[in-house]
């Protein structure tokens, strides 16, 4: 479902001299429906930015990233788009809303996006945030104002709400009590049972041990720093 | 998929000064094209330009009409330009004033367009001007006080309804949400956006705030000097920016 082959990536910083700074090389890797792979390594490592070439709000210098039938290294904007409405979920670590806008459609919107109708969008979107016990007196609130985890919680919910067959999950569980950690990692065995690929980032190795099924180490990735 | 607008090599010099130059893009059904960059960037003038309000020097803009399919609005007639100016097209200006008849009511001003294709049974017309108010959160005991009688953010509202009644396909934006305070702005952003999703709106949309092309704009186009120095997918030209103008920008916003 996804298969990266070669990709190399570097940043260049105009501002600071026009410094260049290599950050990836020759990574590849490949995720099966219903698998999910972890990626591992320090801080810094590249975990995230690997992460967001997929997702495409990183541009990557050379080598293929295929999520289904797209290459999302050489895309036009509006093909990753409509990966990402259609295929391709991410559960960032932050949750970034319109103001104003209610709990309850923030959750429905990937839903209504793919066209599903509203009584429907809207009961599924109650459905989860019920189960990461969001209070139903929040639900017509806009969740800028909710505490980190109650948003990390909407930020899930959100991210779950259409069944994607590609999902990137970033630190899912961070910041997370014990009950809706639970929530989260069966949310992530129910997309996985549904043939769902999955790329993770979980610093919570109990986590990342029941849900992962392989890890990868990006730092195997790393280009060997210039001297 | 036909693009719906389509630009090319758009230039437009005041002299020997470059206004915008060597623009070209797509812009497909349903999309929100940001423009960003700094004051005297070229960006109103490139808005000015593809909404028809400028006759550019060189280049091409083509329109997918509902009847003829892709045509040139540039070597169109002026009969032929005014009329999609009222019905495919809608310009919101900066300026609720500018696009608002501030000596006639809030409902005059949205039947105005209205009656400008043809409608002419007063009942329909108030009763979809009502409707219309509504959806922009103007209550229908305003319906008869005059724009002058509101805030800034109802004019600007109040702008929009008059903009999107005759069913537009493509809307020009030039800064919305300037000079609003922030929570009208949220106000008015969702509502953008819920239009722009319910009724399969394109728009394009020229501002210097970044916040406001990140939670709008699909696609991202950054001008600097009457260049486009940079153009992609918003999140990555705001997450990856590759120009070192770009760089510049992002770096400088303030964080909240």
């Amino acid at each position: 479902m996804i298969r990266i082959e070669n990709v190399s990536k570097s940043f260049t910083l105009h501002n600071q001299g026009g410094a260049v700074i290599p950050v990836m090389e020759g990574a590849s890797l490949t995720v099966a429906p219903g698998e999910c792979v972890a990626l591992t390594g320090d801080s810094g490592a590249g975990k995230s930015t690997l992460m967001r070439m997929i997702h495409g709000n990183y541009l990557t210098a050379s080598g293929r990233i295929l999520v289904g039938e797209t290459d999302v290294a050489r895309a036009e904007p509006r093909e990753i788009l409509a990966l990402r409405r259609d295929t391709l979920g991410y559960v960032s670590q932050f949750l970034r809303v319109v103001p104003r806008v209610p709990t309850r459609d923030v959750v429905a919107e990937p839903l209504l996006a793919v066209g599903t109708d509203r009584a429907t969008a809207q009961a599924r979107a109650e459905a989860l945030l019920t189960r990461l016990n969001i209070p139903q007196t929040l639900w017509s609130l806009s969740p800028t104002t909710f505490s980190g985890g109650e948003q990390q919680r909407v930020n899930i919910a959100r991210g779950f709400a259409h069944d994607f067959p590609a999902m990137l999950l970033d630190e899912p569980t961070a910041s997370l009590d014990a009950t809706n950690r639970e929530t989260v990692l069966r949310l992530i065995e129910e997309a996985k049972a549904r043939g769902a690929a999955i790329i993770g980032i979980f610093h919570d190795a109990e986590a990342r041990a029941r849900v992962a099924d392989r890890e990868i180490d990006v730092s195997a990735f790393t280009p060997a720093r210039a001297a | 998929m036909t693009p719906l607008l389509s630009a090319r090599s758009i230039a437009k010099f005041y002299g020997t000064r470059i206004g915008c130059t060597d623009v070209s893009f797509d812009l497909y059904p349903g999309e929100v094209l940001g423009i960003v960059g700094e004051s005297g960037s070229g960006k109103s003038t490139l808005l000015n330009c593809l909404a028809g309000h400028l006759a550019p020097d060189t280049g091409e803009i083509l329109f997918d009409t509902r009847t003829d399919g892709p045509r040139d609005t540039l070597r169109m007639s002026e009969a032929e330009r005014r009329m999609l100016s009222r019905t495919d097209w809608a310009f919101v200006h900066q300026n609720p004033r500018d696009g608002l008849r501030m000596g006639v009511s809030a409902g005059g001003n949205v039947g105005e367009r209205l009656m400008a294709v043809g409608a002419r049974h007063y009942g329909n017309i108030r009763a979809e001007a009502t409707d219309w108010l509504g959806r922009v959160e103007i209550t229908d005991d305003r319906l008869d006080d005059r724009p002058s009688d509101f805030s800034g953010g109802m004019q600007q509202r109040l702008q929009i309804a008059r903009n999107l009644v005759t069913g537009p396909r493509l809307v020009f934006m030039d800064e919305p949400t300037g000079g609003l305070d922030v929570s009208v702005q949220a106000r008015l952003l969702d509502l953008l956006r819920g239009l722009v999703r319910e009724m399969g709106l394109s728009a394009i949309i020229v501002t210097h705030d970044l916040a406001v092309v990140r939670l709008l704009a699909h696609r991202l186009m950054v001008m600097k000097s009457g260049h486009v120095v940079e153009q992609g997918l918003t999140d990555q030209v705001l997450d990856d920016p590759q120009h070192a103008y770009t760089q510049l920008l992002v770096s400088s916003i303030l964080q909240v």
